[in-house]
C-alpha cells in the first residue's frame, strides 16, 4: 500500500512539473476577460471565429469591466490576457496603469449599444416615467425645497406622481459591483437629479455632496439588490405584479411573453429606439486589444476582424439576434477601420 | 416490604408516561426524516421536470445537396438554407426567406461539415439528413413558448408556426434524443451547447485533486496519529488543520491566484491549477477523517503486532492502515464530492470562462460542472433554463456514482475484528 501511495505521489509531482513547463511555452489561444454585459456577445463571436477559422476558439472569462481592465493592464506576456471587454470606456487612470506595466499600445473598439430597461410584468399597468421620477422613487434623500433635503418619504408610486398607481415602490436591480448599476446611476440617477437647477449648480461647487445626493440609492426596501442574475429578476417580476426590474435589453428581448419595458421620457425601449438614440438609457460597449500581443498570439487580428464584420455587428448580424444594438452605419465603418488597423487609443 | 411495594408501584405509575415519552421521541425522529425526505423529493422532482426536456432536441429532416461550390467556399449553412427554400418554394420575399432559414440552428451546417469530413465522396450527392432546429423552434415544441399568447409576445411568429406545423404533418420535424448534449462542448446557441467539456474539466480537476490530497492527507494523518509525539507543536498543528477545514473556499481561490498563477506562473483556467486549489481545500477534510479512522483501530491490533516483533512502520503499514482504509476512503470521497461542487475558488483562477474546445490534458483551458451550471443559469436564452437543470442532473448523477464507488470499495475492504 505504501509503495502504491509513493507512486501516486510521484505521478502527482510529474503532473505539477509538466504544468510548470507548459507555462513557459508560447500561447496559441486568444484569452479574453472583462465585462459580464459584453460576455454574451464576445462569446458568440469567439464561437463563430473558432468554428469558421483554423484558429482555436478563444477562452472568454467574465470578470466584470473593472476586473478585466486590471488583468489586462497587468503586463505583456503569455500569462496576461490579449483582449478585455468593457461596458464603459477605459478610464484615464487605467490607461496610465497599463502604460506603467508596459502596455502602451491599446486599440479601442466600440461594438454597439446596450439599453437598460425599466420593466414590469405584462399583467401590470404600463407606466411612463421621467428620469427625475425614477430618481425620486429610488434616491436615499430627496429635495425638500431649495437647497434642503429629506430622507425619501415616497412610499408608493402615487406619491411620486399623482396619476401613477398607488402601489408600493419596489424595484429590483443590480448590486453596486455590476456595470449595469454603474450605467444606471450615470444615465438615470445623475440625469434625474440634475433636473433640479440648484443640485446641478452644486455639481460645480461641491462635487462630493452632489455625488452623495444623486448616486445614493435608498436602503429602506424600495430598492432590492437582486444579484447579478437577470433571469432571476425576470422570474420575480413575473410572480410579483407590483415590482419593477432594471436589466439589460437582451433579457427583455428574450422574455417578451412575461415582461414589458416601460417608457422612459416618453420613449419605449425598442430595438429601433435604442439604435437611433431616441431611448435615453443606453450605453456603449467596448473591447480593448493589446497591440503588443497581435501577431504573437495567433488569430487576434482575425478575431477583431470577425467582430468588426457586418455579418457580426451589422443591423442584420448575428449579434443583433442576441440583443446587441448596432451602431449607425458610419460609426461602424469608422470603428471597423480603426479595429482592423489596430489604431492606438486616444483619450 | 411495604417500602419495596411502594417503590415498584411508583415505577409502575411512571411507566406509561415513560413509554409515551419514548413514543413521542421516535415520532419526532420520523417527522424530521419525513420533512427532510420531502424537501429532497421536491428538489429532485423540480430539477427533473425542468431538466428532462434537454435530453431531447428538435430536429428537422432535410433533403440536402452537397453542392461542390458551397463546399469549396466552406459555406455549409448555405446548403441548409437552400434545402429549406426548396422545401417551401412558396416563400419568396426576402424577409420571409430569412425567417424561414432561422428555423434551423446556425450549427446545422456543422453537422453537414462533419458528415463530409467523415466521407468526402459525398460531393454532389443528395441525402436526407436530420439536422438541428433552432432553440426557438425547440422551445415551441416543448411547450416553453405558448402558441396561444399574442404574436408580439412570443419569439416564434404565426408564419413560422404554419411552417413548423406543415413540417410536423410531413413527419419531418421530431423530438430526438439529444446525443450532442452529452458529447459537445459549450456553445452560446442553446441547441448546440453540451456538457462534455465541463464534465472532462471536472474529471481532470478531481484527478489532480485526488492525486495530491489523498497521499498527502493519509501520510499526514498517519504521522500525526501514529508517530508524532504529543507536545505543544502537534497541538498547534492539529488546531490549524481543524481551522483550515472551516476556511471559506473563495480564500483558497485567492491563495491559488497569488501562489500558483502569479508566483509559479502556471497557466490560467487550467484544471491542473483548479485541482491544486481544490486539493488545498480537501486536505483538512481527508486528514481529519483519516485520523478518526486510525483512532478507531483497536490498540490490541498494534500491541499484537509489536508482540510478534513487528517494527512501528510494519505495524502501521501491514496492520493498522488496511483496517483504517475504508474510513479514510469515506472521508476522501466526502472531500472530493465537496470539491466537485465548488465554483467559488475556480473563479479566481480563471475557470469561470466560456470554453468551447473539450479539454484533452491537464493544462488545456477548462471549466467544471458547477461553473457550467452557473454560466448557463445566467444566459438570456430561454432554452438554457432546461439545460441548466439538465446539467444539475448530470452533476448529481456524477456525485451519486462517486458515492456508490465509495460504498463498494468500503464493503470490499472492510474487515471486522
Amino acid at each position: 500500500m505504501f509503495k502504491k501511495t509513493l507512486t501516486v505521489a510521484a505521478l502527482a509531482g510529474i503532473v505539477v512539473a509538466g504544468g510548470a513547463a507548459a507555462a513557459d511555452m508560447s500561447r496559441d489561444q486568444i484569452r479574453i476577460v472583462g465585462s459580464s454585459t459584453v460576455f454574451p456577445f464576445s462569446t458568440v463571436v469567439a464561437e463563430q471565429f473558432g468554428k469558421t477559422s483554423s484558429f482555436k476558439t478563444p477562452v472568454v472569462e467574465s470578470t466584470g469591466s473593472g476586473g478585466g481592465l486590471k488583468l489586462f493592464c497587468s503586463g505583456v506576456g503569455d500569462e496576461h490576457p490579449d483582449i478585455t471587454n468593457a461596458s464603459r470606456r477605459i478610464k484615464k487612470s487605467e490607461v496610465e496603469k497599463c502604460a506603467s506595466n508596459g502596455v502602451t499600445s491599446i486599440t479601442e473598439v466600440k461594438i454597439g449599444y446596450d439599453g437598460i430597461v425599466f420593466a414590469n410584468a405584462n399583467a401590470a399597468p404600463a407606466v411612463n416615467l421621467t428620469r427625475k421620477e425614477i430618481w425620486l422613487a429610488l434616491a436615499k434623500d430627496v429635495p425638500a425645497g431649495e437647497g434642503k433635503t429629506q430622507p425619501n418619504p415616497y412610499k408608493t408610486w402615487k406619491d411620486v406622481r399623482s396619476d401613477l398607481p398607488a402601489v408600493k415602490i419596489e424595484v429590483m436591480g443590480p448590486p453596486p459591483t455590476s456595470g449595469t448599476r454603474d450605467a444606471f446611476v450615470e444615465l438615470v440617477m445623475d440625469e434625474g437629479c440634475e433636473s433640479y437647477p440648484w443640485i446641478k449648480a452644486m455639481k460645480k461647487t461641491d462635487k462630493k455632496a452632489f455625488k452623495a445626493l444623486c448616486q445614493s440609492i435608498r436602503e429602506d426596501g424600495g430598492y432590492v439588490e437582486a444579484g447579478e442574475n437577470d433571469n432571476l429578476i425576470v422570474q420575480k417580476l413575473d410572480a410579483n405584479k407590483d415590482a419593477f426590474g432594471i436589466f439589460g435589453y437582451s433579457f427583455l428581448d428574450q422574455n417578451a411573453d412575461k415582461i414589458k419595458g416601460n417608457k422612459v421620457e416618453g420613449v419605449e425601449p425598442t430595438f429601433e429606439n435604442i439604435a437611433s438614440g431616441a431611448y435615453s438609457v443606453s450605453r456603449p460597449l467596448f473591447f480593448y486589444v493589446k497591440n503588443a500581443h497581435a501577431g504573437k498570439v495567433p488569430g487576434i487580428k482575425e478575431y477583431v476582424a470577425e467582430f468588426a464584420s457586418e455579418k457580426a455587428w451589422g443591423t442584420e448580424g448575428y449579434l443583433a439576434d442576441k440583443g446587441l444594438i448596432p451602431m449607425p452605419k458610419e460609426e461602424r465603418a469608422k470603428f471597423a477601420h480603426d479595429a482592423t488597423a489596430l489604431a492606438n487609443l486616444s483619450m | 416490604m411495604s417500602d419495596t411495594l411502594t417503590h415498584s408501584e411508583r415505577i409502575e405509575a411512571g411507566l406509561t408516561k415513560r413509554y409515551r415519552a419514548e413514543k413521542r421521541f421516535r415520532l419526532y425522529g420520523i417527522a424530521a426524516i419525513a420533512v427532510a425526505m420531502a424537501f429532497l423529493v421536491i428538489m429532485l422532482a423540480a430539477i427533473g421536470i425542468r431538466g428532462i426536456g434537454a435530453f431531447q432536441q428538435t430536429e428537422v429532416a432535410l433533403t440536402v445537396v452537397f453542392d461542390e461550390t458551397h463546399i469549396k467556399d466552406n459555406n455549409w449553412q448555405a446548403i441548409v438554407k437552400e434545402s429549406m427554400r426548396k422545401k417551401f418554394p412558396e416563400v419568396t420575399s426576402r424577409s420571409d426567406k430569412r425567417l424561414l432559414t432561422q428555423l434551423m440552428s446556425s450549427g446545422a451546417g456543422f453537422n453537414l461539415q462533419n458528415m463530409y469530413r467523415a466521407d468526402p465522396s459525398l460531393v454532389g450527392e443528395t441525402r436526407t439528413v436530420w439536422l438541428t432546429a433552432s432553440d426557438d423552434v425547440d422551445m415551441l415544441m416543448k411547450g416553453a413558448i405558448d402558441r396561444a399568447s399574442p404574436q408580439s409576445e412570443r419569439r416564434v411568429s404565426d408564419k413560422e408556426i404554419v411552417w413548423i406545423d406543415s413540417l410536423i404533418a410531413d413527419g419531418a420535424l421530431e423530438l430526438k434524443f439529444n446525443t450532442h448534449f452529452f458529447t459537445g462542448g459549450d456553445s452560446r446557441e442553446p441547441e448546440l451547447a453540451g456538457i462534455f467539456g465541463a464534465f472532462m474539466g471536472s474529471i481532470f480537476s478531481l484527478a489532480v485533486c485526488f492525486l495530491l490530497s489523498f497521499p498527502l492527507g493519509v501520510m499526514t494523518a498517519i504521522y500525526l496519529e501514529e508517530f508524532a509525539p504529543k507536545n505543544r507543536w502537534t497541538d498547534v498543528i492539529e488546531v490549524n488543520i481543524n481551522n483550515l477545514a472551516a476556511v471559506p473556499s473563495i480564500v483558497f481561490g485567492l491563495l491559488g491566484l497569488a501562489v500558483f498563477l502569479n508566483f509559479f506562473m502556471l497557466p490560467r483556467s487550467a484544471p491542473l491549477v483548479g485541482g491544486m486549489v481544490l486539493a488545498l481545500m480537501t486536505l483538512p477534510t481527508i486528514i481529519i477523517a483519516s485520523r478518526a479512522a486510525l483512532r478507531a483501530v483497536p490498540p490490541s491490533i498494534r500491541e499484537a503486532a509489536w508482540g510478534m516483533g513487528a517494527s512501528s512502520v510494519q505495524t502501521v503499514l501491514h496492520h493498522v492502515l488496511p483496517l483504517a482504509m475504508p474510513g479514510m476512503l469515506t472521508g476522501t470521497i466526502i472531500g472530493m464530492a465537496q470539491a466537485l461542487g465548488e465554483s467559488a475558488p475556480l473563479l479566481m483562477i480563471g475557470m469561470v470562462a466560456f470554453i468551447v474546445d473539450i479539454p484533452g490534458s491537464f493544462t488545456d483551458p477548462a471549466t467544471a460542472l458547477p461553473v457550467q451550471i452557473f454560466l448557463w443559469a445566467d444566459s438570456p436564452e430561454r432554452a438554457f433554463t432546461e439545460r441548466t437543470a439538465a446539467a444539475i442532473i448530470v452533476l448529481l448523477v456524477f456525485l451519486v456514482t462517486m458515492n456508490l464507488i465509495a460504498v463498494v470499495l468500503r464493503k470490499k475492504f472492510e474487515r471486522r475484528w
